[in-house]
């Protein structure tokens, strides 16, 4: 029998330190939509994805119901469609966009990812239609989120994609200027994007995957940084265990919750996402857990290794807890989703080259950070072309999700509203890079990822 | 059998035992365990309960002890126990 100790401490993290399901996901593969006929295909994607997400947020809501722990978002994720509408005889995909964007609406979720292309060596023509398509699309929609991968460690990095994608964000920015340049928030660029990941909006369903599957990503730091008020004080091997710990249970839980929604959808279970995601809430924050590790502000000396050890027993804890573990799985680092970090980088404590360095070891990349609004394309695609590497070199995946604010400099900042919070816009490295991202064509992918 | 946690959390004061046994009582839910204690005037009880024959849906019972709750002042919570379990049994 459960003592009544474990039910305080369970209850106490979900109602004191905000502990919930991050995500459901619903990934649904597109692929047997094709259509020569554009309006066709977008008949098409619309039945299956509100067929298929009919019952998605109303078993999540029970779920949460009877459970007693918040599902807070239900999402879907598709098929990218660069890859999916590939035999469409169309111009452009920004009607497909907005198909998706019904659909989202009408099951209620409340993002759908998956306007996405991998062309990390090369592009196909549908790649370059769905590319060029972006700006636009992003504009007219609101709960579409796009991703672009640009390299992998098996293939190196297509830096006419880089090239290319550093003008996408600007010109996203640029469509969205009234709005604080939303679309860039639903816009991510990818070194090594994963098939199975959850969460926004990086999420799409990978070619690999089932014809529908429920991937799941838990959440938690506000438990994790309750666990370490306990051991203050105390050495590495304590501090390693406690998270570790705590991350075991927090993804028990998300594991008994991906379970019971794959039962209830009759949709098989893909993956846990491990990630330790941050909300703009206070007692959400990767930041303060890093201040209760003993830094004064994430950005000190110490914060590369202190969410290094973070990321890892996240990990070592998440993987014995649940029988599949995939997505992105570790700490994210989002400024703008994190009052900590916002606080962290409007003081100065935190710059953009310090939060490259901490994307080495965490589980994504540069995200949700506002940049000045002249940051030339060249500048942003070496941005993009930085972290890519870091990615290529370290086999993990990296991505960059930059919001160039039109009109505004640093000391300004941008509000998103809701989960995605809102950023002071920091300062980029005035020097240029645009010879060097003018050259085009490939990096070769490097040595160690010869391992056949 | 389907078991459900009930924990009960506020300022303490007469009749809060009896309101939520006489909730449960009426929807045939049956009590296996209630654990109960009082530190500072704050009252604190768990119940682990059997929901096999309830005759009200989960939903329902939710929002009555809800209900039951706001009328005491207090905090009312209702679980499948399987939550527990996850996160503390391997």
């Amino acid at each position: 029998m459960i003592t009544k100790n474990e039910i305080l401490e369970t209850n106490q993290m979900i109602d004191d330190a905000n502990l919930d399901v991050r995500t459901i996901t619903m990934g649904i593969s597109l692929l047997d939509c094709a259509d020569a006929d554009v309006d066709r295909f977008n008949e098409k994607i619309y039945q299956k994805i509100t067929t298929y997400a009919k019952d998605l947020v109303k078993v999540g809501d029970e779920l949460a119901r009877e459970f007693g722990v918040p599902v807070v978002n239900k999402r879907i994720s598709v098929t990218p469609i660069a890859i999916a509408a590939a035999g469409c005889k169309t111009d452009s995909y920004v009607s497909i966009a907005q198909t998706l964007d019904r659909a989202a609406k009408a099951v209620g979720v409340n993002f759908i990812g998956g306007f996405s292309a991998l062309v990390q060596k090369g592009y196909t023509e549908s790649d370059r239609k769905l590319i060029a398509s972006i700006p636009e699309a992003l504009a007219v929609t609101d709960f579409v989120c796009s991703s672009v991968n640009i390299g992998t460690s098996r293939n190196g990095i297509n830096m006419d994609a880089v090239k290319e994608m550093g003008e996408v964000i600007h010109k996203t920015a640029e469509l969205t200027k009234d709005r604080e340049c939303i679309g860039c928030a639903k816009l991510v660029v990818f070194c090594n994007a994963v098939e199975d990941n959850p969460f926004m909006a990086g999420a799409f369903h990978g070619v690999g995957e089932a014809d529908c599957a429920i991937n799941v990503g838990v959440s938690g730091p506000g438990v994790v940084k309750k666990a370490l008020e306990e051991v203050r004080g105390a050495d590495f091997e304590t501090l390693c265990e406690t998270v570790k710990r705590t991350a075991f249970k927090i993804t028990r839980v998300g594991q008994m919750v991906a379970r019971e929604a794959s039962k209830r959808l009759q949709v098989p279970f893909g993956i846990i996402d491990l990630s330790l995601a941050p909300t703009p809430a206070v007692g959400d924050s990767i930041a303060e857990i890093f201040q209760e590790m003993g830094l004064a502000e994430p950005g000190a000396p110490g914060t590369t290794a202190a969410l290094a050890l973070l990321n890892d027993n996240v990990k070592k804890g998440g993987v014995m807890a649940s029988s599949y573990v995939g997505g992105l799985s570790g700490a994210f680092i989002p400024v703008s989703e994190d009052h900590g970090m916002i606080e962290a980088a409007e003081k100065g404590a935190l710059t953009l080259e310090k939060l490259e360095a901490m994307t080495c070891v965490c589980s994504v990349g540069l995200d949700m950070i506002a940049v000045p609004g002249d940051t030339s394309p060249a500048t942003l695609s070496g941005i993009i072309a930085d972290e890519a590497a870091i990615g290529m070199v370290n086999q993990k995946t990296t991505a960059v999700r930059l919001i160039p604010v039109i009109g505004r400099g640093v000391g300004e900042s941008v509000e998103f509203g809701g989960l995605l919070g809102y950023a002071p816009i920091m300062a980029v490295n005035p020097y240029s890079c645009d010879a060097f991202i003018a050259r085009g064509g490939r990096i070769p992918a490097p040595i160690h990822s010869f391992k056949n | 059998m389907k078991k459900a946690v009930i924990t009960v959390l506020g300022q303490d004061r007469v009749g809060i035992i009896a309101k939520v046994c006489t909730f449960l009582y009426e929807a045939n839910v049956n009590i296996l365990d209630i654990s109960q204690t009082i530190v500072g005037g704050y009252f604190s009880m768990t119940m682990v309960v059997d929901i096999t024959d309830m005759k009200k849906s989960f939903d329902e019972a939710v929002d009555g002890l809800t209900a039951v709750g706001e009328e005491l002042g207090l905090k009312i919570k209702m679980q499948h126990t399987e939550i527990f379990d996850a996160m503390h049994r391997i």
